[in-house]
């Protein structure tokens, strides 16, 4: 059982269940993807299978000649994103090297999800955007807006704590969104709908991991 | 079709009439209560529609039993069992939120001829 897939956030939208209600759905392109390489215990110590994302001939860079060579040797095309994925041996559905994996082959609808990706970059930002310091009032004479307010003590300990929460870079950074429910598998255009929102811009790529398990 | 068109391309629904703001309607609202569903009318001047696509809406307001009340139905909302026109009105804007600050006589709207 093959535990994970790349992605590509393709936007939100939203959609009536069937109770009339709307419901916020990410829409996700997920493959096709194809195994490059398989880990397996005796050789490097744990399980898993390397995927490359199949994607359309123009979003290529150049690739270098080791990932060319890499990717000869797995007969895969040629593909940018590489990531490993966790994946036990069941019976019935082997993978083997140079094989095709689809949405609907690792997720079905109401499955729960990670979705793990980098969130948008919000540059240089104050403690009250990045950390949610409550800041002080505007007006009526307070000359405390939206300032960090004291950092500690005076002559003991004659220093800041490491980890004291200050103004910096925001955003830009892997975050994991877990327990995202799949609304819906759509197989013809590998299009993984799923309940809420994910990390990142449009056109970011991210890791898809069923819950419940770490990869 | 760009993918989020193909995902919400099922469920657009027709069969809405053409409306515009300023328009009185009647909207056909069904309603669970327990078990059962009902249709709950809902009869007011449309002061906007908001276009996006699955995403669209569009404003109803009334007055009810003296005090302002508006609704804001979705567009392709599988609870709505039908609108009705009642009436064309002739308006100069898009958005008819100068409505809210006016009341009995004065928010009134010219009938389309």
């Amino acid at each position: 059982m093959l535990q994970g897939m790349i992605g590509r956030k393709v936007g939100m939208t939203q959609l009536f269940d069937e109770r009339g209600q709307v419901i916020p759905v990410t829409v996700l392109k997920t493959g096709p993807c194809v195994v490059v390489q398989k880990k397996t215990p005796e050789k490097e110590g744990y399980s898993a299978l390397q995927l490359g994302l199949v994607e359309r001939k123009n979003r290529f860079r150049r690739l270098t000649q080791g990932v060319k060579g890499h990717l000869r040797k797995a007969g895969s095309p040629r593909t940018r994103i590489l990531r490993e994925f966790a994946y036990e041996e069941t019976a019935g559905t082997t993978l083997k090297v140079g094989d095709e994996v689809l949405a609907h082959q690792v997720f079905q609808a109401d499955d729960t999800v990670n979705v793990v990706g980098t969130s948008k970059g919000r540059g240089f930002q104050g403690v009250i955007k990045r950390h949610g310091f409550g800041g002080g009032r505007a007006t009526h004479g307070s000359m405390f807006h939206r300032a960090p307010g004291s950092i500690g003590q005076s002559a003991s300990p004659s220093r800041v704590f490491p980890g004291t929460r200050g103004p910096g870079r925001m955003g830009n950074k892997r975050v994991t969104i877990r327990n995202l429910q799949v609304v819906q598998v759509d197989e013809e255009n590998h299009l993984l709908l799923v309940k809420g929102s994910v990390p990142g811009s449009r056109a970011h790529y991210l890791n898809i991991v069923r819950s419940g398990r770490r990869n | 079709m760009n993918p989020i068109q193909l995902v919400e391309q099922p469920q657009l629904r027709d069969g809405i009439p053409d409306f515009a703001p300023g328009d009185t309607v009647r909207v056909n609202f069904k309603i669970r209560e327990g078990n059962k569903t009902r249709v709950q009318p809902f009869e007011g001047v449309v002061i906007a529609i908001r276009k996006r696509g699955l995403g669209s809406t569009f404003t109803v307001r009334r007055i009810s039993f003296g005090y302002g009340v508006e609704r804001i139905f979705p567009f392709h909302s599988p609870l709505i069992e039908g609108v009705q026109v009642l009436r064309r009105g002739r308006v100069r804007r898009a958005k008819l939120y100068y409505l809210r600050q006016l009341k009995g006589k004065k928010a009134r709207i010219r009938e389309k001829r």
